[in-house]
């Protein structure tokens, strides 16, 4: 879908009237080749552990911590946004959070290894209300040794 | 909305040190943040990955995106090559019809569609067992209630009293919004468990929940009974938490 022509008129102009973020500065860290980065997943999907805390509007935590070793029966959804599929999820956790892939990826080879800790935020908070809690998991990330960040949205 | 969060955590992440990609739903905002790499995908909102138990298409779209990180300069949007194919499900109708006839004159319409409410959620528990097996997993749960109390909860809110929380962490709106939620979840994973529509698609699946299921019009009844309510929380909830935008514009009188 997310051609914006397939959508209703409705939908994609809720999308091309979104306010975004923009940045002064453009920063660009390079690393070792991807058979020897140490990848971490991040997602915006608002998914946790069945019993960690459900995301609301509340600005106290912006994030929930997902183990590397998860297994795809403890995560669940808790987005505030009705508006995008769930049913992929439903069926198969890969496709929005795809920790699965990552371990076949690392011992294929492809990747060097997996993190020990991914994130998961929740996207209809605004970005820029997200930054301290951003920086603080990347400061989790390095003491992960983590060199690539996947992100993905919903 | 999410491409956006995914751009400025990027953009944030990047600034403290950490090599980052990402994978960007809606181009337009991405091209608007600027993160340091991303890989546009034209697949619908919530499947980033695109294809759900397909590991191998799963594979390409990530390899796609790590492979940015060994770009010599950006910022830079790639453009992910293939689209998913197209879907030619059929979901039918639920197994057991419900009957909205009224018997004898005696039983309310409120009272018939809690009857019927409860039937429905009744009919699809084998299927939703059956689907929990299959899977070893549900996504149901998040609210903390079974299915049968998910929608005792829910229809309450259309009878006269507001009910109560029956969390004690979150406000009760909240909870409402956990519950529908898991309701639809409920319906969706029992459903695509039946013979030949498990791989419904998300289109299918919504006209299904919104047009045929005692469900999806109590969410709706309760949407118009507090969409302008005095009480600025249930408002709230009423306007964004039950009913997708789409749905609640499409099927508007």
């Amino acid at each position: 879908m997310v051609r914006l022509e397939k959508l209703s008129e409705e939908e994609r102009k809720h999308l091309e009237e979104a306010k975004c973020p923009t940045f002064d500065t453009q920063p660009w860290v390079t690393g070792p080749p991807l058979s020897q980065r140490r990848v971490a997943l991040v997602s915006a999907a608002g998914i946790h552990r069945r019993n960690d805390r459900p995301f609301t509007r509340a600005t106290d935590t912006y994030y929930r911590v997902i183990p590397g070793n998860v297994k795809g029966s403890e995560l669940v959804m808790t987005h505030l946004s009705i508006n995008f599929d769930r049913s992929g999820f439903q069926q198969d956790w890969n496709v929005i959070f795809p920790v699965d892939r990552l371990r076949e990826l690392a011992e294929d080879g492809v990747i060097g290894s997996v993190a020990d800790f991914h994130y998961s935020f929740m996207g209809a908070h605004e970005p820029m209300d997200m930054e301290k809690q951003a920086r603080e998991v990347a400061g989790l990330l390095k003491k992960d040794k983590v060199d690539a960040v996947l992100l993905l949205p919903v | 909305m999410c491409t956006r969060a995914v751009g400025a955590l990027s953009h944030f992440f990047e600034e403290e040190g950490i090599p980052t990609t990402g994978i960007s739903l809606v181009r337009l905002h991405t091209e608007t943040i600027k993160p340091p790499r991303a890989l546009w995908v034209p697949f619908e909102l919530g499947r980033p990955l695109g294809m759900p138990d397909d590991p191998e298409f799963q594979k390409r779209v990530i390899v796609a995106a790590l492979k940015l990180l060994e770009a010599p300069n950006g910022p830079l949007i790639e453009d992910f090559p293939e689209d998913v194919p197209a879907s030619t499900d059929d979901v039918t109708m639920l197994a057991c019809p419900v009957n909205f006839r009224q018997d004898k004159g005696d039983v309310g319409e409120a009272e018939q569609i809690y009857t019927a409410l409860k039937s429905e959620i009744t009919a699809l528990r084998p299927w939703y067992d059956i689907a929990v097996e299959k899977r070893g997993r549900t996504t149901v749960g998040a609210s903390g209630m079974d299915p049968a109390a998910i929608g005792d909860f829910i229809y309450s809110f259309l009878s006269s009293s507001q009910p109560d929380n029956p969390r004690g962490d979150i406000p009760v709106t909240y909870t409402l919004k956990l519950a529908a939620d898991d309701l639809k979840a409920y319906y969706f994973e029992g459903i695509t468990a039946q013979p030949g529509q498990e791989h419904a698609s998300s289109r299918t699946l919504t006209d299904w929940y919104w047009d045929e299921t005692v469900a999806g019009k109590v969410l709706m009844a309760i949407k118009d009974k507090y969409e302008n309510s005095e009480d600025r929380t249930m408002r709230g909830a009423a306007r964004g938490f039950l009913v997708p935008r789409e749905v609640a514009r499409t099927r508007k009188k």
